[in-house]
């Protein structure tokens, strides 16, 4: 057996690794995973830059922007393997919601327009709206800086973001130090059952397959130890499969709500896993099939275009400057080449292309693959842009507000 | 807490810079650094706190993370703040080395990356320290390296504070089961003992785990010990 050492955060989508290891996937692979919880990305992050840990539970943005150097030393990593897309959610508090569509399906259903409600409960609300965003590189502060800038606001102006752990979001919103946050899932289910807060936009809708968290190595260790990784990959995709199995999810939340996991109740885990969210305490759920997806589709393929997207928004909010270098470096993060080595022999599928326009399919779209169809789910961002890879300079053009 | 200015904070004999050979000379003592522990367990922080206040470091201040402490750390500009390295509001710290405009100069975990093994070193104990830009090696070092070997002192009183607990609670459980024995089978206190080890031993289980059987199957069965 191998040992493998793997950082997480107490989250909904750390599932495939959790599952890797308790229902023997990892084993049956020649790997002795273990699991090693951290309560802040900065850790986790030193843990994985510094060999403390094999690999990481990793937001792709961060990803991108430890091997840029963007906030500490450059060092290079790599995400062969995209852990889930979508799962996160916007919540706000009651006073602040109050001024936005009443009906709660509605209001995640047009994002457009609640990005409008929003923008006018700002001028109407006590104080700037202070927004708990988990880390500036994360997607879920790329995605809410996109949301409040389709509806003129601009999130480095008009609200406050502050960066705060998942697991202190629910209890910053009962302090008042915060008015809102976007998480990865439970924590923004915990705020609305505890009445804190109410759902306001969810991630699926924002961009319809949005890229999150990623497996990321070290590229130095991820080169001199393919072996292993490709083993770990192979474990991953069966638990992946394994996790998006309707008949798994009572099993999976409860596996997921054991302290040395997530540590929350099963009842809030499995409502992101069912996409059945409760938007305001005490509510009927609101049905979103596509709330936290982690095999199907080929989810957990790597485009490189989404690492490229990614990149395009840390140009945009000028987090880095653009260059063509920088943009390269950016796009490497992703690593097509190893999710195919590792899987080559197994009936995951398999795009044959490693970059897509992003936000381009309406409907689900089959598409040739070398082993067979795969069909790609709808992947619309709300607005209905496109993000073309080779065209990133007229893409950031295009928009209202970049600053 | 009203809040001095910064240069109220600072202690009074500045470093200086050495227009000839263009370092920072410091002042005789030579521990005139300033310091923020971020920590909300006391007794961590008290431990951290007295070993540098005994190696001569003596402008130091801790911070708990909670509420505004961003705006708290800012005012003080500290050259090196140290934090847990499992505390949750690591985050929010170094989002406010990114964005403060405040601090002079920006804050880099480490000074640069020759000093991986202590770094490693750091991780393993827990430690995780900010240090101001253009700070010199020779003046971080022998603090990083007190607070790892005050951290690992303090996880080893806290894994010792562990286990005599649960070798206490361990010596209850048996002696409970020890009592059930002697009054339900008449056995002396010895060979009350001798039973239990030897059931342990042919079951391949902690006495412990038989003695906590032992008490719930008598409970159930309505026996008082």
């Amino acid at each position: 057996m191998t040992p493998v050492r793997i950082a997480f955060l107490g989250l909904t989508d750390a599932a495939p690794l959790v599952v890797a290891r308790e229902k023997g996937f990892a084993q049956s692979e020649g790997i002795a995973l273990e699991l090693l919880r951290d309560t802040s990305w900065a850790t986790l992050r030193d843990r994985l830059v510094y060999g403390q840990v094999q690999a990481a539970h990793m937001l792709a943005p961060l990803a991108v922007a430890v091997t840029l150097g963007l906030s500490q030393q450059p060092c290079a990593l790599s995400a062969p393997y995209k852990l889930n897309v979508n799962g996160n959610l916007l919540v706000m508090a009651p006073d602040f919601a109050a001024a936005l569509e009443p009906d709660a399906a509605a209001r995640l259903g047009d994002p457009t327009a609640t990005g409008h409600d929003f923008a006018n409960a700002i001028g109407l609300y006590r104080r700037k709206p202070i927004i708990g965003v988990v880390h500036r590189f994360s997607s879920h502060a790329l995605i809410l800086r996109y949301f409040l800038a389709s509806a003129g606001v601009d999130p480095d102006r008009d609200v406050v973001l502050r960066v705060l752990p998942p697991s202190l979001m629910v209890e910053a919103m009962r302090a008042g130090e915060i008015d809102g946050f976007t998480a990865g899932e439970p924590w923004g289910s915990a705020a609305i059952e505890a009445g804190l807060a109410e759902a306001v936009a969810a991630s699926e809708r924002l961009w319809q397959r949005g890229v999150e968290k990623v497996l990321a190595f070290r590229t130095d260790w991820m080169e001199a130890n393919a072996e292993t990784v490709d083993a770990l990959l192979r474990a991953l995709a069966a638990a992946a499969s394994w996790c998006d199995a309707p008949e798994n999810r009572d099993e999976l939340a409860a596996l997921l709500s054991r302290p040395d996991h997530v540590g929350q109740p099963v009842d809030l885990i499995a409502r992101a896993l069912a996409g059945r969210v409760v938007a305001r305490q005490g509510e009927a759920p609101v049905d979103l099939p596509d709330f936290l997806l982690f095999a199907r589709e080929a989810t957990p393929f790597p485009w490189r275009s989404q690492a490229l997207w990614i990149y395009s928004q840390f140009v945009r909010w000028r987090m880095v400057d653009s260059s063509e270098d920088t943009q390269a470096r950016a796009a490497a993060v992703f690593r097509p080449d190893v999710y195919r080595r590792a899987l080559a022999q197994s009936d995951a599928p398999m795009p044959g292309a490693s970059m897509k326009v992003e936000g381009a399919l309406a409907e689900p779209l089959a598409i040739g693959a070398p082993k067979g169809a795969i069909t790609l789910g709808p992947d619309r961002f709300f607005d209905g842009r496109a993000f073309d890879p080779d065209r990133i300079a007229d893409y950031l053009a295009g928009f209202d507000v970049p600053r | 807490m009203p809040s001095p200015a910064a240069s109220e904070y600072r202690c009074h004999v500045k470093l200086t810079h050495n227009p000839i050979n263009g370092i920072h000379a410091a002042s005789a003592k030579g521990n005139c650094v300033r310091i923020v522990i971020i920590d909300d367990s006391g007794a961590r922080a008290t431990v951290l706190e007295e070993g540098l206040r005994d190696a001569g470091y003596d402008d130091i201040h801790v911070v708990p993370p909670r509420g505004a402490f961003v705006a708290r750390l800012e005012r003080m500009a500290p050259d090196i703040v140290l934090m847990d390295l499992g505390n949750p509001s690591r985050d929010t710290l170094e989002e406010m080395l990114i964005v403060s405009r405040a601090l002079a100069k920006p804050i880099a975990m480490f000074v640069d990356q020759s000093d991986d093994s202590m770094i490693g070193a750091a991780i393993d104990a827990g430690v995780s320290a900010y240090v101001v830009d253009g700070l010199r090696k020779e003046r971080v070092k022998p603090i990083i390296d007190l607070a790892i070997r005050r951290f690992n002192a303090f996880a080893r009183m806290q894994a010792e504070r562990d286990e005599a607990v649960t070798q206490l609670a361990d010596r209850k459980t048996i002696d409970r089961a020890k009592s059930i024995l002697m009054n339900t089978r008449g056995l002396s206190e010895a060979d009350a003992y001798a039973l239990l080890r030897t059931t342990a031993m042919n079951q391949g289980k902690k006495m412990v785990d038989v003695a906590a059987a032992l008490i719930t199957a008598s409970d159930l069965l309505g026996g008082t010990s």
